[in-house]
């Protein structure tokens, strides 16, 4: 039997649920049921979890009002064609489940990420070598280019040749590139 | 199992209390999470996927053997027993998650236990460094290194505006998670945490206590760490948590030295009890242990209890956990016979001390 949640692992843990009479079963892998935060079957972890409160997080919308209601409606059956990952879903669990996603979810994301992230959903740090790819030698431009203006600064211009020269290097590795 | 062989055996290059401010700041650690391009996310895949991302790791790692990657040894999750995965839970060389629920997880670790990559936990990849006392640029450095010898063996997912993907959202951008764990038993003494953790959240910075449920921090260690991922590069990150590492150090000193001039007495008289706890208990739960570790090496760093060392407290704190004590009773331990064995472990560990 498959998992109810994600409908890709063997369900391990099955539960029944009688409230006023009415029976429920449930089905599910371990990690989804840890993900659902179902009390009774705590290990270690309690009650909140990161997640839990991430995708309380998500599910902020002020001003609840007709047109939002359909956009939220058109977002929750967007689903990312590598991983069958929904909106709603991602919502519901606060991870996404390949790189795709974040393509897929690309609209719905910069609001999330602004929240996450003290406004910010752009990233401005390390680009990788080979991944990076002319982007690395880009940054790696720029950085010179303050080098070169700070070494004009203080006059040292056997130094700035030097960084110009290096400049130029790149540039031409880029065009190269390009081209 | 003598003592000196356990010690031996147990003790991480990061347990030695070295490197700057190590009197406050015990660890630094820096984490890197990566996931490779062409494989779903470890928070949906299958066994299958699972499987396939652990043997394309596995071939790349005869080729990371640039320093600080030389003799690395992968351990399989599944091919370990319980007791050796907690072990490195308690050692902060895995997480509880690889150890418990990840899908072909594995851990690729370093001689001196410095660098341990996980393998298959939230991400595909993630890379941890850690360093006694507080020295985030280093670990930073090192970190990177081993990023860059990974990156020419495999394609990671990353995106131009989004940087390294990862299967979570708060983690996006840098993928770097920067902690210091420090002691502060003087501003738990002044009653200062509870006004400083507030501020401190407000950088955009998390406070929580390690050992210890919720916001009790067991031993008066706390952890501080960055939050945000996105939009700073590493460099601004680090100088940041630094900036506000820094000035929590001050505060700490500062508080020492009030503790000092306003009740010296009574300090001493705390100290002093607790080593005396220490060195003649008989039985000892987890948390008084913690409790009396933390005097004593507060009664080291302020001069007041000498011919100890302040390893002490980083090393104790680690090995009086159950997985360790199982360990060193070589079998399983109900929770009373750990409270014996724990005191045991600590006299002995204090008594080498003393022969010295």
């Amino acid at each position: 039997m498959l998992c109810e949640e994600c409908q890709m692992r063997p369900a391990t843990l099955h539960f029944t649920k009688i409230i006023n009479g009415e029976k429920t079963e449930i089905h599910l892998c371990e990690q989804c049921a840890q993900e659902k935060g179902n009390l009774f079957f705590m290990n270690q972890s309690p009650g909140l979890t990161i997640n839990n409160l991430l995708a309380g997080l998500f599910n902020v919308h002020p001003n609840f009002n007709q047109t939002q209601q359909e956009a939220v409606q058109h977002n929750e059956l967007l689903q990312c064609n590598e991983c069958g990952m929904t909106f709603s879903r991602f919502l519901k669990v606060g991870k996404f489940g390949c790189p795709n996603c974040y393509l897929t979810f690309h609209d719905q994301l910069t609001p999330i990420l602004k929240r996450l992230h003290g406004g910010n959903w752009k990233h401005s740090g390390k680009i990788p070598k080979r991944a990076g790819g002319s982007l690395y030698i880009k940054k790696k431009i720029d950085i010179l280019k303050e080098t070169l203006q700070t070494l004009i600064e203080k006059e040292e211009f056997e130094k700035a040749a030097e960084i110009r020269d290096e400049i130029r290097m790149y540039e031409r590795q880029l065009q190269e590139g390009e081209a | 199992m003598s003592i000196e062989k356990f010690l031996n055996q147990s003790l991480s290059n990061w347990m030695n209390g070295e490197g700057p401010h190590s009197d406050i700041v015990l660890t630094s650690r820096i984490r890197l999470a990566r996931n490779l391009k062409d494989f779903l996310f470890p928070t949906v895949f299958s066994q299958e996927d699972s499987k396939r991302v652990l043997e394309y790791i596995e071939k790349i790692i005869p080729f990371l053997n640039e320093y600080p990657l030389k003799n690395i040894e992968l351990l399989k999750m599944d091919q370990l027993q319980e007791l050796q995965k907690q072990v490195l839970v308690e050692k902060h060389l895995i997480s509880p998650n690889l150890a418990k629920e990840s899908l072909n997880g594995a851990c690729l670790l370093s001689e001196n236990e410095n660098i341990s990559i996980m393998i298959n936990e939230e991400d595909h990849i993630r890379i941890q460094v850690l360093l006694s006392g507080l020295q985030l640029e280093r670990a930073l450095e090192i970190a990177n290194m081993v990023d860059d010898q990974i990156e020419k063996q495999v394609d990671y997912a990353y995106n131009e505006v989004y940087g390294y993907l990862t299967s979570c959202p708060t983690n996006v951008g840098t993928g770097l998670r920067a902690s210091v764990m420090m002691h502060l038993p003087g501003l738990v003494m002044t009653q200062q945490m509870s006004q400083l953790i507030p501020s401190i959240n407000q950088l955009g910075l998390v406070v929580r206590g390690i050992y210890g449920e919720g916001s009790e921090a067991l031993g008066n260690i706390f952890q501080i760490s960055n939050q945000i991922t996105l939009g700073k590069s590493e460099q601004d990150v680090l100088f940041d948590l630094n900036g506000v590492v820094e000035q929590i150090i001050s505060q700490e000193r500062a508080a020492r030295e009030t503790i000092r001039k306003t009740s010296e007495v009574q300090l001493e008289d705390k100290v002093f009890r607790s080593l005396g706890v220490l060195t003649n208990c008989r039985i000892i739960e987890s948390k008084e242990a913690a409790q009396c570790l933390s005097d004593v090496r507060m009664g080291i760093d302020m001069g007041y209890i000498k011919n100890i060392s302040k390893t002490i407290l980083n090393e104790l704190m680690i090995l009086t956990q159950p997985g360790f004590l199982q360990q060193y009773a070589g079998g399983p331990l109900r929770p009373f016979d750990r409270d014996v064995r724990r005191a045991k472990l600590i006299r002995e560990r204090l008594f080498l001390e003393r022969n010295k």
